[in-house]
């Protein structure tokens, strides 16, 4: 029994190396968003294409629909532009634009030169919405449901796994 | 550490090293026109003298500033490596002191613009952790470990005190005694 | 050529470790003195093949050859000399090469300064010290080696990370190496001792002064990167509780704690396994910043480019080696001996209080930086945890600690009487309470932080200074000098040490209290006043460095109408990154820094300027060099220097050793 007590130091090391162990795998920069499951943050916001049209909360109940936050100076946009644009073809959820803290000349130039896969781009020239919506990193992709609740976040580039494994399905499981 | 000064980056020679090289006509017209600069300068200067003043705090509102300063001094700047709002340079930090701001401006309480970052962003954007289930363990901690620590210290003193001169090595008066036996 | 010549002698390094790390440990284990001899040369070959690649990769940065990958990576054709000699540790590669220049110096120097130990426990030392250097090489030659090749060569290098290129960079991650690497030998003594099973005072004593050495230069390592970051962030903070910053810390905090456990088994025998834990927890936590730093579970300004595979690594080596000394401790501590007896109320026990408060402040430092980490692995969430949190906790924990620095060093050893402290020290405490008070009245505006800093400071002095008379005091017909003779180095550079940290918490007080910050927009000849400090902006002018091109601020400071000062605080645009840095100008004082950046251009020839009056801030890094000091003091104490003649009556109060000694005057061998 005297031993035991000479036996903590390795115990407790050992619990540290196992926690230090998975730790590896994460990422500790990414912020998980106290968004999912709550409402989207209400926003009324001129389109890009078009300055006299607005779109706000309201006009989007009813259906599920994403949003995909870019913007012309974000480099990691354009690795997943040609998969948002491939993906739009396909007709599975509406996609919206949230053209964070751009220029508008910049961004319709953008798209006419990568293709335009939104229904329509929300022009967001000082960032108010995106820091609404929890944004710090372009880009970032919502998944938002007919009550208007959002229910998935992505952050970064989108991936053709993320569009099979998790987006699809849980657009089918929302429009029933 | 003198009190005199010296600049942080001293200029290595540089206007000597351009004495050296440059032809004395090149030199002459340059130090005409430094002339001319130098009558120039004066001239503003004075005038600028003229209307030197006590310099205006940067923002219109330093009470309220300070306020935000304090307030996002314990907050995270999320796209940073390890850096407060008050402090970073980046685009984000700088939007959400402007945010923070206005809500000062509205009259927002500080706890107000707290739970406005952490309804966007969630408890990474704090760098005081929240007190919750979660985080009883960090807060309450060191406390503990104190308690345990002084506990198994008061024991282990009070166990050895209870044994007998055996277990122990003997003073060394002792020891020289048995040694010259 | 010449990389090729670094990285075969670190292949050759590595064979060398191997015979180093086996060899000695076996004959020490069979007593084959043949093999136990090989020791010592292995241990110097291996510092010379690693300093020859050490050099081979520095010659690849100051011929600034492109083809080294890590070279091209970290430096630039227009980068000064001397910094790109420092950029030799500018990235993972080459400063994990320098942790092992360091390891295998430290390794060459217990081979060279153990003359007097016993031979079997230097084998084993050396030994241990072997393996540890056999990891790192491993580590570097499969995961990281600075002698990759890039073909086609760069044209160019990327650069040096502008914040590195800086005085500071030269030289405080070699004096944090050198603490950090130091802590080793402690831990080798330790297991070496564990080992062979022979733990008393003498091992104490021998292990005393490499410990002090390391916690030397770890403390200076450590002041200088808070005070590079003064300047150099320009924001004139000096502590951030940043992850890597507290990865510095623990050792030290664990280290400091182990000098003084030394002490008591030096001097009584008493908590051996107690120390010996302790040794092996410092270089436990040495290593374990190391991993935090490099493996990317942590997000710090000061962490290198993660690699997982290099995280798993290195996890890897800190489970072989942490793991098989806490079991070698678990397997052979109980059967370690008690020392000598001591009552409740003791030096000893003062000491073990000393001991348990810093283990504990370690402990809420480990728990604060790696808590975040423990949530998202439980998938618990995220959380930060930054200075509002190890601020709240640590200084509660600083108090306590203070107050037995004062009463400790008063207590006798085995028996001390409370009331008969309480009477010794009465004039302290009562000028402490008066001193803080008075000070806090004349001063204004402190709050209670503040009176708790100034009573902590005068503690220290007026317990330091009563201890110094008590020892000074002429007594027995032995006149002042005679006394002054007769106190030991190691108490001397105690007090100093004592009234170092008293000189940081000075600092620390007055800054925090006391700073005054002014943010301003200012057009030339605009002024703007702190305290009798008058700034007066006389514009910008473009200007170009070595490597980048940058706006000069020239700002004028002027105490009461006399001559002003000119502070030239600049925002730089370097070259070759395009990264910009706004370099903060100092006026570094005595009593006050006076401290200007620039902020941002408002139209015209107006600039937005932050001014900062910093009071006693130097002090801060004041404070932990007098520390420094202290322990070169102690540490060059007559005791700890290769003995001439081990009969001395008094040097030696272990009696087991004194009895093997008795007869000659040769070193004591192996006595197990």
């Amino acid at each position: 029994m005297k031993r035991a007590r000479f036996l903590v130091p390795l115990g407790i090391f050992v619990a540290l190396a196992i926690v230090l162990a998975i730790g590896l795998n994460r990422d500790p920069r990414e912020v998980p968003s106290p968004l999912i499951g709550k409402p989207a943050p209400a926003f009324a916001l001129p389109t890009l294409g078009n300055p006299e049209r607005a779109i706000a909360t309201a006009d989007l109940k009813g259906k599920v629909w994403m949003l995909n936050v870019w913007a012309s100076w974000c480099v990691a946009c354009r690795e997943e532009h040609p998969l948002l644009v491939a993906f739009a073809k396909r007709g599975t959820v509406p996609i919206y634009g949230l053209n964070y803290k751009d220029q508008r000349d910049d961004g319709i130039a953008w798209l006419a030169q990568r293709g335009d896969p939104y229904r329509a781009s929300l022009f967001d020239a000082d960032g108010r919405v995106g820091i609404d919506f929890g944004v710090y990193g372009v880009p970032e992709t919502f998944i938002i449901d007919k009550t208007g609740t959002i229910r998935f976040k992505h952050i970064g580039p989108l991936t053709p796994e993320v569009l099979t494994t998790v987006i699809e399905p849980l657009v089918r499981k929302l429009d029933v | 550490m003198s009190s005199s000064s010296f600049p942080r980056r001293r200029e290595t020679g540089g206007l000597a090293r351009w004495y050296r090289t440059t032809p004395d006509s090149q030199r002459r017209a340059t130090g005409l026109a430094m002339a001319l600069l130098v009558a120039s300068l004066s001239a503003s200067l004075f005038a600028g003298s003229a209307g030197a003043k006590e310099a205006q705090p940067e923002s219109p509102d330093p009470v309220l500033e300070a306020r935000m300063v304090r307030i996002t001094s314990e907050l995270r700047c999320l796209v940073c490596q390890n850096q407060t709002i008050a402090d970073s340079h980046a685009d984000l930090a700088v939007d959400l002191r402007r945010e923070a701001r206005e809500l000062l401006s509205q009259g927002k309480s500080d706890q107000d613009v707290i739970d406005y970052m952490t309804a966007r962003y969630g408890d990474f954007v704090l760098y005081r952790p929240p007190l919750k289930a979660t985080t009883l363990l960090l807060w309450g901690g060191p406390a503990l470990m104190l308690l345990i620590g002084a506990g198994v210290g008061i024991a282990t003193i009070a166990r050895r005190n209870r044994m007998t001169d055996e277990a122990f090595e003997p003073e060394d008066d002792e020891a020289r005694e048995r040694a010259r036996a | 050529m010449i990389p090729e010549l670094g990285h075969f002698a670190l292949w050759l390094a590595l064979g060398a470790s191997l015979v180093l790390g086996v060899m000695p440990m076996v004959g020490a284990g069979v007593g084959r003195h043949d093999w136990m001899a090989v020791a010592r040369p292995t241990a110097g070959t291996l510092f010379t093949l690693v300093a020859l690649a050490f050099v081979c990769l520095a010659a690849s940065f100051a011929n600034n050859d492109f083809s080294v990958l890590y070279v091209a990576t970290n430096s630039n054709r227009l980068l000064p000399l001397h910094y790109r000699i420092a950029a030799v540790w500018g990235g993972h590669e080459g400063s994990i090469l320098l942790w092992l220049l360091m390891l295998t110096f430290w390794t060459a120097a217990v081979a060279r300064f153990s003359r007097h130990l016993p031979d079997v426990l230097v084998a084993r030392i050396l030994a241990v010290m072997g393996w540890l250097s056999f990891g790192f090489l491993l580590f570097v030659l499969v995961t990281s080696n600075p002698f990759d090749r890039l073909f086609p060569a760069a044209a160019e290098g990327r650069d040096l990370n502008p914040l590195l290129q800086d005085p500071g960079m030269v030289i405080h991650p070699p004096m944090l190496y050198m603490g950090y690497v130091g802590l080793s030998v402690a831990f080798s003594f330790a297991v070496a001792a564990l080992i062979g099973g022979q733990l008393d005072a003498s091992w104490a004593r021998w292990t005393r002064p490499w410990t002090t050495a390391a916690w030397i230069f770890l403390t200076i390592g450590i002041a200088l990167g808070s005070g590079w970051a003064y300047y150099e962030l320009g924001w004139g903070g000096w502590w951030f509780w940043d992850p890597v910053e507290n990865a510095s810390f623990m050792p030290w905090l664990v280290a400091t704690a182990l000098i003084h456990s030394l002490a008591v088994t030096e001097k009584r025998g008493s908590f051996k396994s107690w120390t010996v834990l302790l040794a092996i927890l410092a270089f436990s936590l040495s290593l374990l910043g190391t991993f935090l730093v490099r493996s990317g579970v942590l997000s710090s300004v000061h962490a290198f480019a993660s690699d997982p595979k290099r995280g798993l690594f290195i996890l890897a080596f800190l489970v072989v080696v942490i793991g098989a000394s806490l079991a070698l401790y678990a397997w052979r501590a109980p059967s370690v001996g008690l020392g000598k007896r001591f009552a409740f109320v003791s030096r000893e026990t003062m000491l073990l209080g000393n001991n348990v408060l810093l283990v504990v402040a370690c402990g809420a430092v480990l728990l604060g930086t790696l808590y975040p980490l423990a949530l998202d692995a439980l998938n618990l969430g995220k959380i930060s945890v930054g200075p509002p949190y190890f601020d709240t906790v640590f200084v509660p924990l600083l108090t306590p600690l203070v107050f037995l620095m004062g009463v400790g060093p008063m207590a006798r050893w085995k028996d001390a009487r409370l009331p008969d402290l309480a009477m010794r020290l009465r004039w302290a405490a009562g000028t402490a309470v008066v001193a803080a008070l008075a000070v806090a009245w004349l001063h204004g505006g402190l709050g209670i932080v503040g009176v708790l800093g100034l009573l902590m400071v005068f503690w220290i002095v007026a317990s330091v200074a009563t201890d110094l008379v008590e020892r000074l005091r002429p007594d027995a017909g032995k006149g002042l000098v005679e006394r002054a003779r007769q106190v030991p180095r190691a108490l001397v550079g105690m007090m100093i040490a004592h009234v170092g940290i008293a000189v940081f918490i000075t600092g620390v007080t007055l800054v925090k209290s006391g700073e005054v910050e002014r943010d301003v927009k200012m057009d030339v000849g605009d002024t703007t006043t702190i305290g009798p400090y008058v700034f007066t902006f006389r514009g910008a002018q473009a200007v170009d460095g070595p490597n980048y091109r940058a706006m000069q601020g020239v700002i004028e400071v002027s105490k009461n109408g006399a001559a002003p000062t000119t502070l030239r605080p600049e925002k730089r645009l370097y070259t070759a990154t395009q990264a910009s840095l706004t370099e903060a100008a100092i006026d570094t004082g005595f009593t006050r820094d006076l401290y200007v950046s620039l902020g941002e251009a408002v139209g015209g020839s107006a600039w937005v300027v932050r001014v900062y009056v910093k009071p006693f801030v130097d002090w801060i890094w004041g404070g932990c060099l007098v520390m420094a000091i202290g322990g070169l003091v102690a540490a060059t104490d007559r005791r700890y220097r290769a003995r001439t003649r081990r009969s001395e009556a008094g040097i030696d109060d272990d009696p087991v050793v004194a009895a093997h000694a008795r007869p000659s005057t040769t070193p004591a061998s192996s006595t197990t």
